[in-house]
């Protein structure tokens, strides 16, 4: 066990809690709020790793901007406070997911851990001059071209929003 | 010097977990917390290869950037079809039949 090994053993444990916490809460505003502590914890993750600047972005993106729009949803579609059992999925629907889900971990274990798992490699660690060498020079266009999916994410939302109903009890809101 | 089996494992965890919320769940906006979970994990496998490949282009760490800003766009334009969806249902109930 080198330090790196016990240090993301340590952060890596509380970002798998709280994200099976996440999914398996029955009260809505904690799911949200689980999922703040597993991107959190998940970028220390990315700094165990020496990945600075997406731990960095991580922060900014997901904890400070992904997370208050759930938030909102959540209030703007009226979710209870509390337990809300009426929100939570029959036992043998959860069952079979929970299934399918201990599924999905074992399929992608049992592909990735055999390739890779048995290595030791060392981290690049600060290394953020060299990503921006790359994403600015290399990543140039895929980049630019970022910046208009955004720009088409923000008009498609807007226009979204803006949809009358149209339900036929026709209450426009 | 890290053990790679510890990155995977949690790669696998986070995976399995999102796609347990995205089945069981049946609020509109937890089934997007599950996706959230998925493409967490899809970025911490960028993440951990881009650090450990010593290659030139940093392909890992910049997909790894490229993928957080898609998923703000895919959050961002999902919860206003949730939104819309309440608008016209009155919940976002996901196992209840369509209007």
């Amino acid at each position: 066990m080198t330090s790196l090994d016990i240090l993301f053993g340590a952060v890596g444990l509380i970002t798998a809690a709280s994200a099976v916490l996440a999914v398996t809460t029955h009260q809505l505003v904690h799911a949200a709020l689980w999922l703040v502590v597993t991107l959190g914890t998940l970028a220390g993750c990315y700094l165990v790793l020496g990945a600075e600047l997406v731990a960095l972005v991580q922060l900014l993106v997901y904890v400070g901007a992904v997370v208050v729009l759930v938030l909102f949803a959540l209030m703007l579609t009226h979710a209870p406070i509390g337990r809300s059992p009426e929100h939570s999925s029959s036992g043998g629907q959860r069952i079979a997911s929970a299934v399918l889900g201990a599924g999905t971990t074992a399929l992608l274990a049992s592909v990735l851990l055999p390739a890779l798992g048995g290595e030791v490699r060392s981290t690049r660690a600060g290394d953020t001059q060299g990503i921006a060498v790359q994403l600015f020079g290399s990543w140039v266009w895929p980049f630019e071209l970022l910046s208009l999916l955004l720009l088409v994410a923000l008009i498609a939302a807007l226009a979204v929003s803006r949809m009358p109903a149209t339900s036929t009890e026709g209450e426009p809101k | 010097m890290i053990h790679l089996w510890l990155p995977l494992a949690l790669v696998c965890l986070l995976a399995g977990a999102g796609a347990y919320g995205v089945i069981a769940r049946r609020n509109a906006v937890l089934v997007l917390i599950g996706v959230e979970l998925i493409l967490n994990s899809a970025n911490l496998l960028f993440v951990t290869m881009g650090s450990v490949r010593g290659e030139t282009l940093r392909t890992g760490h910049v997909l790894a950037l490229f993928l957080i800003t898609i998923a703000a766009a895919e959050i961002g334009v999902a919860l206003a079809v949730v939104l819309a969806l309440f608008r016209s249902r009155g919940n976002i109930d996901l196992s209840e039949p369509g209007a």
